[in-house]
């Protein structure tokens, strides 16, 4: 029979399925964090049971970590107090736990693919919805909540439905100063954030096969943003190439096995999908949000939409924009704004940073900004140092921050203050989600840049062609 | 963690007439720092019911008083966003055993499903029904049967179906949780893992 490739590695991993209900389906790798892992690690107290394989398990500090001084104590006591929790918990089931200051410690969607620990055809779970970033590898991952963490540390299993499957083809080629973060930002508009909510996202087409594996990542990141449980790509040999050699994945006889596997890891041509969507390359602008859900976005060139031209309810809308305080039929070029965030397990990549450093070199740092930039891990951090691309960041008048999720939800000190602007590379532009009052705008690194060295809203591509002049 | 059996709810509702309520709006990510479960129904909707200097927004629903119930009734894509189940523990620690809307997202619907809140998703006109009869009476109660899933608008007798599955629906009855039933499966899972390579 043809298979989907989410069909392979679902259909692979379940242990047993429960007759109008869920399968029980095993996880190869779990990766925690302090926020979400308190309470499971509690219930396994309570019950009086072990972690049942901590080597598929890995813990690391990320959500809840300052972004300076790392190597002083934690100030604040709750976020001292869970990243303790976590130390402990881990060493007491025997869980390798990567915290602030280690070398391994970053986000733990950067940490996972960068040491190996994410492969294809694998399933990984994490508490945090964006797991889907995995999926770039081939891999099915996805988000979980705590009382699934506390499954999977006790069983290793999750119990779960099999969703829908849902195909997303690109094909064409893609503009100039379009990254993958506006190739996702411009389907959730289409989709809007429910448009794919029970389906499993599949990418395919010459875009995302053209696409650096930190490019599918950020796809696969903003999966869950238009409410797929998470989405995936087709292992090929920029995957294996991106793998070889890293701390946890298979070496010598164990790899050649491991790649037969991962070769069969593609859709069969007549497999069929409950959804297939197709879209134009071409059609695709670097991207803009202008309300408080990441569906509301467009060409950065656009006018924000009327209530009329929108599906959905018009006061919800409405709502939207007067938290945002802008109105319809504004542009967005030239808005004024206030901080950009660089960073996030969306945009927190070398990559990232090597296209921010693209459009600011040379430049300057708007006086009205307040820029955060903030590297995904302590491997980013040393590649920006090495690449020479830190030097750049200081002689435009920005600074580094230290590894972090920072104000991509800002549980830490990284907060927008209320009323003010960000420019953020990061998934979310809910009310609040960057520091109550916040106003989000979410972009890419190139969109950030740019708006980071003249203060407003403003296209790359205008920054991008002086240079080229 | 164990939670109270789910059967028939006759209860007054309280109503959220508002789209995409993600979970940032039900729980902000600040209060996510604790290290056990506790206080979360405090800060439901923190942001939405409190100003910035804690006293209370009067305009929000659950800070008036004519609206009360164990029956959380929101818009479209209710729970969109962040995998946090403290945004679930907090509509249970508030005291809501159930949430009705027209659509959820997955994996807020999994994590009530998880801790033994019911989610009961109905057509957009039942919805619109349910609003219009709290609306115009905010007494109005609504009836949810797990056995016989349906819920009813005891005033009119309106009624329509809602789906779960069974094996969902048998824990929900009897307040078990799904480790419970992985440990007594653990031999097949232990089986399974030797054969599956890191
Ligand atoms: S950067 Fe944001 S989305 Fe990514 S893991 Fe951290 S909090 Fe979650």
């Amino acid at each position: 029979m043809s298979k989907t490739l989410f069909d392979k590695v679902w259909d692979s991993h379940v242990v047993q399925s429960i007759q109008n209900g869920p399968d029980v389906l095993f996880i190869d790798r779990h990766l925690v964090h302090e926020v979400t892992s308190p309470v499971a690690f509690l219930g396994l107290k309570n019950r009086g049971i072990q972690v049942l394989y901590p080597e598929r398990t890995f813990a690391t500090a990320d959500h809840n970590t300052p972004t300076i001084n790392q190597h002083l104590p934690v100030k604040d006591e709750l976020s001292a107090n869970q990243l303790k929790a976590l130390e402990e918990n881990s060493k007491a089931h025997n869980i390798p736990y990567w915290g602030l200051g280690h070398e391994k410690n970053g986000i733990v969607h950067v940490i996972g693919p960068e040491n190996g620990i994410t492969v294809p055809g694998a399933t990984i779970v994490c508490g945090d919805s964006h797991t889907s970033t995995h999926g770039a590898f081939g891999a099915i991952a996805f988000g979980i909540g705590t009382s699934e963490v506390e499954m999977v540390l006790s069983t290793q299993c999750i119990m779960q439905p099999k969703p829908k499957s849902m195909r997303i083809n690109i094909n064409g080629e893609l503009n100039k100063a379009v990254t993958p973060k506006d190739v996702a930002l411009f389907i959730i508009s289409k989709l809007t954030t429910s448009g794919a909510t029970g389906y499993f996202v599949e990418y395919a087409g010459d875009v995302f096969r053209n696409m650096s594996m930190e490019g599918r990542m950020t796809v696969c990141n903003l999966s869950i943003e238009m409410g797929a449980r998470g989405g995936m790509i087709a292992p090929d040999e920029k995957t294996m190439e991106y793998i070889k050699g890293r701390e946890f994945a298979p070496k010598g006889a164990d790899w050649d096995k491991a790649m037969d596997y991962w070769n069969t890891l593609y859709t069969d041509h007549k497999a069929e999908f409950d959804k297939e969507l197709h879209f134009n390359a071409s059609d695709i602008e670097p991207m803009i949000t202008y309300g408080t859900n990441p569906g509301m976005g467009m060409g950065i060139q656009n006018d924000i939409p009327t209530a009329e031209a929108v599906e959905g309810g018009a006061a919800t809308y409405k709502k939207s924009l007067a938290y945002m305080e802008f109105n319809e039929g504004d542009p967005m070029i030239g808005k004024p704004i206030d901080f950009v965030f660089l960073g996030s397990c969306t945009n927190g990549r070398i990559e990232d940073f090597r296209a921010f450093a693209s459009i600011i070199k040379g430049r300057r740092k708007a006086d009205n900004v307040t820029a955060w930039l903030v590297p995904g891990s302590h491997r980013v951090e040393e590649a920006i140092k090495e690449e020479g691309i830190l030097d750049i960041l200081h002689s435009a008048g920005f600074e580094l921050r230290e590894p972090g999720c920072s104000a991509c939800l800002a549980m830490n000190d990284d907060k927008i203050p209320a009323g003010k602007y960000a420019v953020s590379t990061s998934n979310r532009n809910f009310e609040g989600r960057q520091g109550p009052g916040a106003r989000t705008l979410l972009a890419s690194p190139l969109v950030a840049a740019a708006a980071a060295v003249t203060g407003k809203v403003t296209d790359p591509r205008e920054l991008l062609e002086l240079q080229d002049a | 963690m164990a939670y109270d059996k789910f059967n028939i709810l006759t209860s007054s509702a309280v109503p959220l007439p508002i789209e995409n309520v993600d979970t940032d709006q039900i729980i902000p990510a600040r209060f996510l720092k604790a290290t056990e479960r506790k206080g979360f129904g405090d800060n439901l909707f923190r942001d939405w019911r409190y100003n910035s200097d804690d006293t209370t927004k009067e305009n929000f629903v659950l800070n008036n008083p004519i609206y009360s119930g164990k029956i959380l009734v929101g818009g479209k894509n209710f729970g969109s966003g962040s995998s946090r189940e403290h945004a679930a523990w907090a509509v249970y620690d508030y005291g809501f055993r159930c949430v009705v809307s027209s659509f959820f997202a997955d994996i807020f619907r999994n994590n009530c499903l998880n801790i033994g809140v019911l989610p009961v998703q109905v057509s957009p006109e039942f919805l619109d029904k349910i609003f219009k009869a709290i609306e115009a009476n905010p007494k109005s109660e609504l009836v949810v049967n797990l056995p016989e899933q349906t819920i009813t608008i005891s005033e009119t007798g309106e009624q329509e179906r809602f789906a779960i599955n069974d094996y969902k629906k048998g824990n929900l009855q009897n307040g078990f949780d799904d480790i419970d039933y992985l440990l007594n499966i653990k031999k097949d899972i232990e089986t399974f893992a030797a054969n599956t390579p890191l």
